[in-house]
């Protein structure tokens, strides 16, 4: 049954995400790229849970470890660049 | 202990819902360039949500990694964030894809090793999360390579690719079917590798131009990794943001193969049917080649201008001097437009964000269907470093191998300067017939001296 919910919120966040982003004029498509980048980074909520299941073995802590880096990498870089570039877009 | 743990656990997903909606709130706003920096700002706002819900949540075992990889990535990205020139942005993109993949990984890899297979829906999810994780990290790693210059930028190929690609597809799918049958860790393992490898296989032969669409393909396979790892970890937020940035690859991918007149499957395994570059037929023809100083006479009577840049800008980093010019031209009376094509450049937007940072309002960045029905009005229209995407034969040559790509009909204006530094084919391989145009003058050398010798002649003219 939970297969079905997940599967649920599945299809309809991917029309939710076609609808939204075929908005999105080119002018902007590079930001909109980065930001994309920036919240995939959301995968450090699961970076964080797995990083503190087990304490006990050495390879489960470099892995949790290195999610953790490599998710706040994305989110961090991410949204800065971003923002970087949004300022950037003036009219005059 | 039981029911308070519930009661987070509940409160967590409340705020998670709260973060969709403002994940879905800031790519709203990026509909407008008025309110895009406010929708960052709302998503960011939510990742942080998140974040401090998940920590809230109360499984945190050992903080001191947590911390540790926390300071280590946000060092990093700040770093990464302020130092990238924004010519470099296609390599930045494409470096986090790359790694938001293989923290997906890893993420795949823990569960595995904590919780094993638990039932098939998990042993399939977690073999689909591995496999396209695995070839996201390696596809951009090599993207990465070949969009910074560390390796060759064009297309690599080598005999017996296409089946050494084929065994390997095949192996992952026995593989899967024996790991889904039964979950073993050195299937896992081999699964892992082999599709780290095959992303490399995937990437290398395929070259400069068609570098827009690999990098929306692999934008969307981020998204979907993100996707499976939420239902191997059933994290709801996971799906819900992993399916919003799958749906973003996906719609930048089919803009850029429209954009070029090509499937997607064509320019992401076209390279092996293709080898052979069509040689340039017919009798040879002379190309007008014009003076910066003629050049500047033309230029000081034209009424309207149209600048239409290419992947030659960012490699001649011309754009400050371009706006320089657009903005002389503008004291002399000319109005002055920019037309930028989908897939000029590297990257979706590249050029938009090249000009934006060279402090050109954006209302004059014009898109290829709005520039178009205005060409015939146009005085002069500048070619700076684009080639296929205004090449007229598109429109008539059927045996053209960019006919029917949709372009920019440069050729339609009073007087076309291409700046150039030689007569040397584009990406596609193939001779631009505009440049042999009666209306057509060649202007050869590096772009940005040439359009800095430009702005050299209308400032002495202003002095006189």
């Amino acid at each position: 049954m939970e297969l079905i919910y997940l599967l649920f919120i599945l299809v309809l966040s991917v029309f939710l995400g076609f609808a939204l982003i075929s908005r999105v004029p080119p002018l902007l498509h590079t930001p909109l790229m980065s930001e994309a980048n920036a919240i995939c980074g959301i995968i450090i909520i699961g970076a964080l849970i797995s990083a503190g299941v087990e304490a006990n073995s050495p390879l489960t802590i470099i892995l949790g470890t290195a999610a953790v880096a490599l998710a706040t990498f994305n989110v961090v870089g991410g949204y800065l660049v971003t923002e970087r570039m949004l300022k950037m877009f003036r009219k005059k | 202990m039981e029911g308070s743990s519930m009661n987070n656990e509940f409160l967590m997903n409340l705020i998670y819902i709260v973060s969709s909606v403002l994940f879905a709130f800031g790519l709203k706003f990026l509909g407008s360039p008025v309110t895009a920096r406010r929708g960052n700002m709302l998503s960011a706002s939510g990742m942080l949500l998140a974040v401090l819900a998940t920590m809230g949540q109360g499984h945190i075992i050992n903080p001191q990694w947590i911390l540790l990889g926390i300071i280590i990535g946000a060092s990093l990205g700040a770093l990464v964030a302020f130092k990238a020139a924004m010519t470099q942005m296609p390599e930045m993109i494409a470096l986090l894809h790359g790694c938001g993949a293989l923290a997906s990984v890893f993420v795949d890899w823990i569960a595995y090793r904590v919780h094993g297979a638990t039932d098939l829906t998990n042993a399939v999810t977690l073999y689909i999360s591995i496999v396209i994780g695995g070839l996201t990290f390696t596809g951009s790693a090599i993207a990465w390579g070949k969009l910074s210059g560390r390796i060759s930028g064009k297309s690599i190929l080598f005999t017996g690719q296409k089946w050494l690609n084929i065994s390997i597809i095949t192996a992952i799918l026995i593989l899967g079917v024996m790991y889904i049958m039964h979950p073993a860790y050195n299937l896992f393992l081999m699964i892992l590798g082999l599709s780290c490898i095959f992303g490399v296989f995937m990437v290398i032969p395929i070259g400069g131009a068609d570098m827009p669409v690999v990098i929306s393909v692999l934008n969307s396979y981020s998204g979907v990794v993100a996707c499976t790892t939420g239902f191997v970890i059933h994290n709801t937020l996971l799906i819900v943001v992993g399916a919003l940035v799958g749906a973003n690859g996906i719609i930048l991918s089919i803009i850029m193969c429209k954009a070029m007149n090509r499937s997607i499957t064509n320019v992401l395994f076209g390279a092996f049917g293709n080898v052979v570059k069509k040689a340039a037929s017919g009798e040879k023809k002379e190309a007008k080649a014009v003076s910066v100083e003629d050049a500047f006479l033309i230029l000081e009577n034209a009424k309207s201008v149209v600048i239409i840049p290419g992947y030659g800008l960012a490699v001649a980093q011309a754009q400050h001097a371009v706006r320089e010019l657009g903005e002389l031209l503008e004291k002399n009376g000319a109005d002055v437009k920019y037309a930028i094509h989908p897939v000029a450049g590297r990257m979706p937007g590249h050029m938009n964000v090249l000009l934006a940072e060279a402090n050109i309002s954006y209302d004059q960045l014009l898109e290829m269907d709005a520039i178009n029905p205005l060409m015939e009005t146009v005085d002069v229209a500048i070619i700076i470093g684009a080639n296929d995407v205004v090449n007229p034969a598109s429109r008539h040559d059927k045996s053209s191998p960019i006919y029917g790509m949709p372009i920019i009909n440069a050729d339609k204006a009073k007087t076309v300067f291409v700046l150039k530094r030689s007569m040397a084919t584009g990406f596609a391989g193939i001779e631009n017939e505009l440049f042999y145009y009666d209306n057509c003058r060649m202007i050869f050398g590096d772009a940005k001296q040439t359009v800095q010798a430009l702005v050299a002649e209308f400032k002495s003219s202003q002095q006189h």
